[in-house]
């Protein structure tokens, strides 16, 4: 088990480097933000980040091995079809996330 | 769009009223839907933690101190292999060198003061980005901003809390609470399509996470973000053009 001395000094290491990219770029960009470039990017990038992320967070997904594969595949698809249906944030995350442990943790057990 | 960028006293502005209890509502209306998404995962999060032996309130420090969900499931697994410090601020920069894009849309100038400031970009999330991005925001109040960040703040905490306290009780044999993470993301995704309704830049943004994750597996995050970056430069340049040129 880490200590604690340990696991402060990570904690401070990860809030440094988090806060750091947060609270920089708005001096390096604020002279920029009146540029119609930057407006695009603005306007046009979270829909990118978001996808972006989504693949990041299946990055260790493996079709060759369908324990872990099957639930991901259909808690992925019962949270779209939720979201598409009811459009409420919440009901889809809880529900994509409880297919995904009652999937994960019953019918593809190891 | 609206340019009402003054304080001031409008008329007919869209957002008459600026009192405490009007603006709080707001926040918690604003929050509500996205923000609360971080409960759930803040309930994985906590879980996850106890059940990897660490003690509760470990989840509560974690949540409340760094703040940034994605990168705590990989901060997790990296304490709990004793990882370098410098393994840790690397992870760090990787996963949350997203953030150095919200700058260009957070409306930070609408918060006031120095502190204020300080936190609105400390708790400058994915959710408060997605709920900050649209047009509509850029006539929040200071007050709106900042509790909409505060509640996100307190979902996210307070979930991590939750789960750890309640970890204990939820057997080890329960997997899978990791995907909230993947069901938040789909979900915000899916939203930020709704408000344009423009093809070509999540597919190019899947591409680019394809090429990320078979051609430089180590680098994925890093490389998928540079290729969107950069394919949407080449995009305006050349809708741009076409435009000079039409």
């Amino acid at each position: 088990m880490p200590d604690t001395g340990y696991l402060i000094a990570a904690v401070a290491v990860a809030v440094a480097v988090t806060w750091a990219l947060r609270a920089l770029p708005f001096a390096a960009l604020a002279p920029l933000r009146s540029s119609p470039l930057i407006a695009y990017l603005g306007a046009v990038m979270p829909v990118g980040v978001m996808v972006i992320l989504t693949g990041y967070t299946l990055r260790a997904f493996d079709p060759q091995a369908p324990d872990r594969a099957g639930p991901t595949v259909l808690a992925l698809a019962c949270t779209v079809a939720l979201h598409l249906w009811r459009r409420n944030v919440l009901l889809s995350i809880f529900g994509g996330t409880a297919v995904h442990v009652a999937l994960a943790s019953t019918l593809f057990a190891h | 769009m609206p340019s009402a960028e003054r304080a001031g006293p409008l008329p007919a502005a869209p957002v008459p009223d600026r009192g405490l209890v009007p603006d709080l509502v707001r926040a918690l209306k604003d929050s509500g839907s996205v923000g609360l998404g971080a409960f759930p995962i803040g309930v994985a999060f906590g879980v996850l933690v106890v059940h990897s032996g660490l003690e509760w309130w470990w989840a509560s420090v974690f949540s409340s101190l760094i703040f940034a969900g994605s990168l705590e499931f990989l901060f997790l697994g990296l304490v709990l292999a004793a990882a370098p410090l410098a393994s840790i601020a690397v992870t760090a920069f990787l996963v949350n060198c997203r953030h150095v894009f919200y700058a260009l849309s957070f409306p930070l100038h609408r918060v006031r003061g120095r502190l204020r400031k300080g936190y609105s970009t400390f708790a400058l999330t994915d959710e408060a980005y997605a709920v900050t991005a649209g047009e509509a925001a850029r006539s929040f109040s200071s007050r709106r901003i900042l509790w909409l960040q505060g509640f996100v703040h307190l979902y996210w905490a307070g979930g991590a809390t939750t789960g750890a306290l309640l970890g204990s009780v939820v057997p080890a044999q329960v997997t899978g609470l990791d995907f909230a993470v993947t069901a938040l993301f789909t979900v915000l995704a899916i939203d930020a399509f709704r408000d344009r309704r423009d093809i070509p830049t999540p597919l190019l943004a899947l591409a680019c996470v394809l090429v990320g994750r078979f051609a430089f597996p180590d680098q994925m995050l890093p490389v998928a973000f540079t290729l969107f970056t950069a394919g949407l430069l080449a995009r305006h340049a050349w809708t741009r053009r076409g435009s000079t040129h039409a």
